[in-house]
């Protein structure tokens, strides 16, 4: 079972080549890890802090804002809300800063392919 | 009684037509597998909603939200937020990387036969689980709305129900299956927003009022607004189950095969993207129809009364319908009641087609076409293959639905999320988007998650009933104590439903298995990878799918 030991099976990694080393791959892949890899630690972090608060902080989230309107109803709408504006951002920064850029290289690289 | 019939049977008559419709436009595996690439953005996006929206979530929600009020609203914010992960990570660089199926999105860089057969199984898994429940669903939803009570009806519901699922799916293929899942959720979202409205014009659109009056009829007073009523209510543990429970709907989604291979219904990343758009739209917009007619329900007809037609809360839906009409024996209440119940009909159809056509997918294009027979089967013969395949899948799940009928098969449907989770999700983000991931970090990933997912529920007090702080006594009917073989005034049973014994505590406390089970599937992953062999040219495979997943060129 040698292939259990890192030390030694470990291969320095090789630098990419062909198309995946142009620079444009890297800027796309730079503008979409850029937004989607935070924008997901960021909803991820907000949606388990409400179910915690939901397990663990139950008078906060029984407070009254106003009328019937607690805490607990306020973030829950709140995570609608942040949902559906996650989703609009993405979509206008994909179609700004990714997509233009993704069908260029598609298109050269399929012509590329066809010839 | 009749009503209800009648508009059932416009429903199938309609989804029939447009199946065979849908038949005459399917020829290549291209059809069957992907309905042709050919819809649309929106058409995907209403699709993906009549796949998602399940009876369960209809029925369900709306039930534990006029039960237990804000907790059952947990529920639905935890199936909506999900789709962020979908959206963000998943939807364009799968799309770009598949094919057909879940496993062809891995094999464009793993090792084809054992990261297929893997992929494959679990595919098989979580979709025929979900089914189960689905089906054995439908049974208690027909007795419910049929007021039959019978053993035999309950298993002509199952046999019913299948047969129409296999025929959308055998003969309509993905075309056909698209649009039964496109029918159904309009009428669903129709269904929901009348009644919502009706519901706010009894409190004159005012949702304060409708709050305070859910509060004062659920006999629960202020706290039904508040979380902790049904979730987190006894000791530690259930609080970190309903962690548990956050965790695994939250990051379920993004590796339902059912919703992944919905995405291959449309021609490009950015349409797949779109459709996701459109769906998180229509499924936020359901489930806060969801929390009014929820609250509806318990303001309207009351707790109580909810709770003694049905202990799960699931009829309250229909009963809301009933007096939103005018009432129990008026001709305005006995309409509503059958539209009500034809959506939910119709809903469970939809749903249980996506998932036949899902596992058949697996089945036929991964087991047998690659793994079996190693790729060498023609594209014509694939389809035919594929069409037998439904037929024997789907009767495989009515088979297995009717030995559960009498079983609490709710559980299915978190545990189907979490193994997607477990399972299925490290291996999807891993082999997406890290290059060092090899086959060894998908097997393990793949195994290790499904596997401690479905042990630890083995382990749990789903299985094992018996009283503990986390779930303390509950009170017997003469019939559950003589299922359990307890006297009826035993303090020894804390979930009356349990699996294998009433009275036996369960191993480990929690009902949700994804808190232990997604960091397993996860870890097992990494350290697969890690373990194995660094190989150039493995580097080179996921460069390659990289350019593809980010730009598209190369993807089918």
């Amino acid at each position: 079972m040698s292939s259990l030991h890192l030390s030694e099976t470990s291969s320095p990694a090789e630098a990419p080549t062909g198309i995946a080393a142009d620079p444009r791959i890297a800027l796309l892949r730079r503008r979409f890890r850029g937004f989607a890899f935070p924008m997901t630690a960021a909803f991820l972090l907000w949606y388990l802090t409400y179910v915690v608060l939901c397990a663990y902080a139950r008078d906060f989230m029984a407070r009254a804002v106003f009328g019937h309107l607690n805490v607990a109803l306020l973030l829950g709408l709140g995570q609608f809300a942040t949902t559906f504006g996650i989703a609009l951002a993405f979509s206008r920064y994909a179609s700004r800063r990714l997509d233009p850029l993704a069908d260029a290289l598609r298109t050269e690289l399929d012509g590329k392919a066809a010839r | 009684m009749t009503s209800i019939i009648v508009i059932f049977s416009l429903f199938v008559a309609l989804t029939l037509g447009i199946t065979v419709r849908a038949s005459r436009r399917t020829r290549s595996a291209e059809d069957f597998y992907a309905g042709g690439r050919s819809f649309t953005p929106l058409q995907n996006g209403i699709a993906i909603g009549g796949d998602y929206m399940s009876a369960a979530s209809f029925l369900g929600i709306a039930g534990i939200i006029a039960l237990s009020g804000y907790d059952g609203f947990l529920y639905s914010i935890g199936f909506l937020v999900a789709w962020l992960l979908a959206l963000l990570l998943v939807a364009g660089p799968l799309r770009n990387a598949g094919r057909f199926t879940m496993a062809d999105a891995l094999t464009a860089r793993l090792r084809e036969r054992p990261v297929r057969t893997a992929s494959g199984i679990s595919t098989i898994v979580v979709s025929i689980f979900y089914l189960i429940a689905q089906m054995v669903g439908a049974a208690s939803v027909v007795s419910l709305l049929l007021d039959v009570k019978s053993d035999a009806a309950k298993i002509w519901v199952i046999v019913a129900v299948g047969a129409l699922m296999i025929f959308y799916v055998a003969v309509g293929g993905m075309k056909g299956t698209t649009w039964v899942q496109i029918v159904k959720a309009v009428l669903l979202m129709v269904g929901a927003a009348v009644m919502c409205v009706l519901v706010l014009a009894r409190f004159h659109f005012d949702l304060g009022e409708l709050l305070g009056a859910a509060a004062d009829k659920s006999g629960k007073g202020a706290s039904f607004l508040r979380p902790g009523l049904k979730y987190g209510a006894t000791d530690g543990w259930s609080r970190l189950d309903l962690i548990s429970l956050g965790l695994a709907l939250v990051l379920g989604t993004a590796g339902l095969p059912h919703i992944l291979v919905r995405f291959y219904t449309v021609p490009t990343a950015q349409a797949a993207r779109k459709s996701v758009n459109w769906a998180i739209a229509i499924i936020g917009v359901f489930y806060l129809m969801t929390l009014v007619l929820g609250f509806g329900a318990a303001a309207l007809v009351g707790s109580a009364a909810i709770k003694k037609a049905d202990p799960s809360g699931n009829s309250a839906a229909t009963r809301l319908a009933e007096v939103l009409g005018g009432g129990h024996g008026t001709g305005g209440g006995s309409f509503m009641l059958a539209f009500i119940g034809a959506v939910a009909f119709a809903t469970i159809l939809a749903v249980v087609a996506g998932l036949t056509l899902t596992s058949t997918s697996s089945f036929a294009h991964d087991l047998y076409a690659n793994v079996i027979k190693r790729g060498k089967v023609g594209g014509q013969e694939e389809t035919k293959v594929a069409k037998w395949s439904a037929v024997v899948v789907g009767a495989a799940a009515v088979a297995l639905s009717i030995s559960a009928r009498e079983l609490n098969v709710a559980f299915l449907v978190a545990l189907a999320f979490a193994i997607a989770a477990s399972a299925n999700l490290p291996a999807i983000l891993f082999s997406l988007f890290w290059r060092r991931f090899n086959t060894r970090g998908a097997l393990w990933g793949t195994y290790g998650g499904l596997g401690a997912a479905v042990l630890l529920v083995l382990l749990s007090p789903v299985c094992w009933g018996g009283a503990t702080t986390t779930k303390p006594s509950t009170k017997l009917t003469p019939e559950t104590a003589a299922t359990c073989g307890v006297p009826v005034k035993s303090t020894a049973v804390g979930n009356a439903t349990a699996l294998f014994s009433c009275t036996v505590k369960a191993p480990f406390p929690l009902e949700n298995p994804g808190l232990v089970s997604i960091p397993v599937g996860f870890v097992a992953a990494a350290i697969g990878t890690l373990t194995a062999r660094r190989r150039p040219e493995e580097d080179q495979a996921f460069d390659e799918l990289e350019v593809r997943t980010l730009t598209g060129a190369g993807a089918v």
